[in-house]
């Protein structure tokens, strides 16, 4: 069996990409809300304004001949992420965990010289890697530091929490840990282990990678039941809050832990893609629907947690939200 | 709701209006629906005779008249030196030829092609017959005309049957004593024809001489054949004079009605008239196009066939796209294959066309293949983004000229065809494929490039289809059909065939979890 009947994936609630982007993505979030997250520095400063923490901004490139100013820009750092501030999908980023002098060293080990570094920032400055090829800008990064809980989950990378936010709600989560296949990228489609998260725990649900259940890490061998992740609440209304932040209704999150700092938010997306589902074993639309049949949206973000918290958690209930949500519903 | 109702109710108005014009064009303008169509067109040439007395001649000969049943595509009117003027008579068109002064043997030609419709003789002004004439009959013959007539009459409940036994009568195998005294030894086509007309005459009923041509391929020094045409119950009716069959033959052309000469020459003698026909097939399609042209037909008149033919040709392969984008379409939502651009695919397509399959792959490959390997060494040379989509453009435009150049060397002339791919377009698939290569590696890049080839091949398959192609430049209206579906696939909100795959794994747990 290599293809899935349409029937059964509509009864578990799947949502397909034509749904998401007809039902979710055109009717939650308004076009002209996009430039908030499409742009990465512009992210960062709401968030800023919003009292969210986010990695620390370590320089800014604008124009082709401030690629000349890289060498400067850089020298101080030992560590740091060139991102294109309106790249998607994860493109462009350029990690870089160690430098030498004239070597700059790459997660998986690659040595590569300040040359490539610039024509890498050049071909950012060029539009490369945005939306419609339009020119853009580099921004670089302090490296987030691994927190210590998840050592043995992640390989040649940092990994990173992706919680899906619709109207406000935190409504399914997973962690993205990078592996060898995926050069340290926490893409799902480029090798990385999707592990659904317990909306109301925080404990590891299920872990696919390629779309194949795996129960430890490919690389570390270490198995997924035991996986916890601290700070759980704090990272639900972060994710929460974003909402406020940018007004999109149905939004992407993407958190990390941090060593020192905690939880923070490196990204946000406003078409967030579907292995979520995946990950889950769970389809998004039944709790989509629990949330669209609210009456009102709790103006507290950490309200709005608490809720999801009691309405989507698998492991404490065994009831699927649908039922629950009218049982919830109903005396009000 | 409201909003969907209206939604559906602007497509079904939009696929109405696209089905309501073809419909049209089909049913009244005549416009085929196969391109290989064909009508057959009857080529007629009426050669007239006649020895000139050496004063003025004057030559006038009938026409065959305008009816909606037939399309006359061209006439010719042929005879040296001779002045020429169509003139229009009461009874019909006629030609009319004349000279001042000319002596010995004269040749004038006519020709004529048309075609025949599938209109239904609609029996517009139907021209009132005159009161019939009573013959007049010597005593013998007045007698036999009595009896005969009483007799039929007897076997005939009303017109229509009255006309068909007289016929029958007349050319009976053993004919009675009155049939023969009135055919008499003289019975020339002609006469029984004035006979028939004269006898009908007589018992009140309204009856006119038609001369026509049986159109049959190949034939030669063929004479126009007598019909009786009878005014029954406000209408013309057509009778065989020799069977009594009514109704008008298949492949017969109505010549000329009414007793007026077919031929009269003046200053002349011996004059002869004989036809021949040659039948030839041509497209349905170009026919009725330049028919609805000379009619002015309000759609026609204002669509694609007015253009000058070069753009034409344009429109052609502009309308093809509309098929293209229908593909693509059902390619990305329903199917889910990813492409590289949205579009490209369709280029690509466009120029299959041009290069047939096979070797249009071929090209596409070899470009793409050694475009990508200049391009990574290109990537090394450290060029800004601009530069190096130049220079990959300058670099597919040597790898373009090459192929043509070894190919015509080698004697391969399809692979001339290079030129027909959009270089800029191959230039930017090079650029992504290069890119997504380094940054997903080579499998995304077999995906996307193998999911716009496979796109691009099944576009190639519909827009190289003879049926399609003519369909969407006869039928631009099926862009508004086309545009209906689009539409309609935008509020597609189920599953793609490929997310089927991507989540089969959930079906099984799901599956499990429940057992």
């Amino acid at each position: 069996m290599f293809l899935a009947s349409p029937k059964k994936l509509r009864s578990f609630g799947i949502i397909g990409m034509n749904q998401r982007n007809f039902g979710l993505i055109s009717r939650y979030n308004p076009r002209h809300l996009y430039p908030l997250v499409d742009d990465k520095l512009k992210t960062k400063l709401l968030a800023q304004q919003a009292g969210i923490t986010v990695p620390k901004l370590l320089g800014t490139l604008h124009y082709q001949h401030d690629v000349k100013l890289l060498q400067e820009v850089l020298r101080p750092y030992n560590q740091f992420v060139i991102k294109p501030v309106k790249g998607s999908g994860g493109k462009g980023i350029l990690v870089i965990v160690e430098h030498d002098h004239n070597l700059y060293f790459k997660p998986s080990g690659d040595a590569i010289q300040l040359v490539d570094i610039e024509r890498h920032v050049s071909n950012i400055l060029s539009g490369l890697h945005s939306l419609g090829g339009k020119p853009d800008s580099v921004m670089i990064e302090s490296l987030i530091q691994l927190d210590p809980v998840f050592s043995g989950y992640s390989y040649e990378g940092i990994p990173d929490i992706r919680i899906i936010v619709f109207r406000g709600y935190p409504i399914m989560a997973m962690l993205r840990l990078t592996t060898h296949a995926s050069d340290g990228k926490a893409n799902l489609h480029q090798g990385a282990v999707g592990v659904g998260i317990d909306i109301g725990t925080g404990g590891a649900l299920h872990a696919v990678q390629f779309g194949e259940t795996v129960l430890h890490h490919p690389d570390t061998r270490k198995t997924f039941s035991e996986l916890f992740i601290p700070h759980w609440d704090k990272l639900l209304q972060l994710a929460a809050a974003c909402y406020e932040m940018t007004g999109l209704g149905y939004l992407g999150a993407d958190l990390v832990l941090d060593r020192d700092q905690g939880p923070m938010i490196i990204e946000l997306n406003a078409r967030p893609g579907l292995s979520i589902q995946v990950a889950n074993y769970a389809g998004l639309a039944p709790r989509v629907a629990v949330i669209e049949t609210l009456k009102a949206i709790d103006p507290d973000p950490q309200a709005r947690v608490i809720f999801s918290k009691k309405q989507f958690s698998t492991v404490l209930n065994p009831h699927t939200p649908r039922l629950q949500h009218t049982r919830y519903d109903d005396p009000r | 709701m409201h909003a969907n109702l209206r939604f559906y109710l602007l497509v079904i108005l939009i696929m109405g209006l696209g089905v309501g014009l073809i419909l049209y064009k089909h049913f009244i303008l005549g416009f085929p629906l196969l391109p290989d169509d064909k009508t057959p067109v009857w080529n007629i040439e009426a050669k007239i005779d006649f020895s000139a007395r050496g004063g003025p001649v004057v030559v006038s000969f009938a026409l065959p008249p305008e009816t909606p049943d037939i399309v006359i595509i061209k006439e010719d009117f042929a005879s040296p030196d001779y002045g020429f003027s169509e003139l229009a008579s009461p009874s019909g068109r006629r030609a009319q030829w004349s000279k001042r002064a000319v002596k010995g043997a004269q040749t004038a030609y006519y020709r004529l092609s048309l075609y025949e419709t599938d209109q239904i003789t609609s029996s517009i002004a139907a021209d009132l017959p005159s009161e019939p004439e009573k013959p007049e009959f010597d005593e013998v013959l007045n007698t036999a005309a009595i009896t005969l007539l009483d007799q039929v009459r007897n076997r005939s409940a009303n017109t229509k049957i009255f006309t068909r036994e007289l016929i029958t009568a007349l050319n009976s195998k053993v004919p009675s004593q009155n049939q023969s005294l009135l055919l008499s030894e003289r019975s020339s086509d002609d006469y029984k024809t004035h006979l028939i007309i004269n006898l009908l005459a007589m018992e009140g009923i309204s009856a006119r001489i038609v001369r026509g041509l049986y159109l049959e391929d190949g034939r030669r020094r063929q004479s126009l054949t007598n019909f009786v045409e009878v005014y029954i119950g406000g209408q013309w009716l057509l009778f065989n004079q020799n069977t009594g069959l009514h109704g008008k033959p298949e492949n017969f052309l109505i010549w000329q009605r009414g007793d007026e000469s077919l031929l009269d020459v003046v200053g002349g003698k011996n004059s002869q008239i004989s036809f021949s026909i040659i039948k030839n097939l041509q497209s349905t399609r170009n026919l009725v196009v330049r028919d609805s042209m000379s009619k002015q037909a309000g759609i026609i008149d204002f669509s694609i066939y007015s253009l000058p033919i070069e753009q034409q040709n344009a429109f052609k392969m502009i309308l093809l796209l509309p098929i293209g984008a229908l593909i693509v379409v059902i390619m990305r939502l329903l199917i889910g294959l990813r492409t590289s651009g949205t579009f490209m695919p369709i280029l690509i397509a466009l120029a299959l066309i041009q290069t047939t399959l096979l070797t249009g792959i071929i090209i596409f490959l070899t470009v793409v293949g050694t475009g990508l390997l200049i391009r990574s060494y290109l990537s090394r040379l450290n060029l800004l983004f601009v530069a190096r989509i130049s220079a990959v453009i300058i670099v597919v435009i040597v790898i373009m000229a090459s192929i043509s150049i070894i190919s015509n060397k080698l004697g391969l002339d399809q692979a001339l065809t290079v030129t027909f791919f959009p270089m800029i377009i191959l230039s930017w698939t090079i650029e992504r494929m290069s890119v997504l290569w380094e940054e997903d590696g080579p499998r995304e890049v077999l995906i996307q490039g193998g999911g716009s080839l496979l796109t691009a091949v099944i576009a190639y398959l519909f827009m190289s289809n003879r049926t399609i192609e003519y369909l969407s430049f006869n039928f631009p209206e099926l862009m508004l059909v086309n545009l209906a579906f689009i539409l309609l696939l935008g509020q597609y909100t189920g599953y793609r065939l490929s997310e089927l795959y991507r989540f089969h794994s959930l079906e099984r747990r799901n599956v499990s979890s429940k057992s």
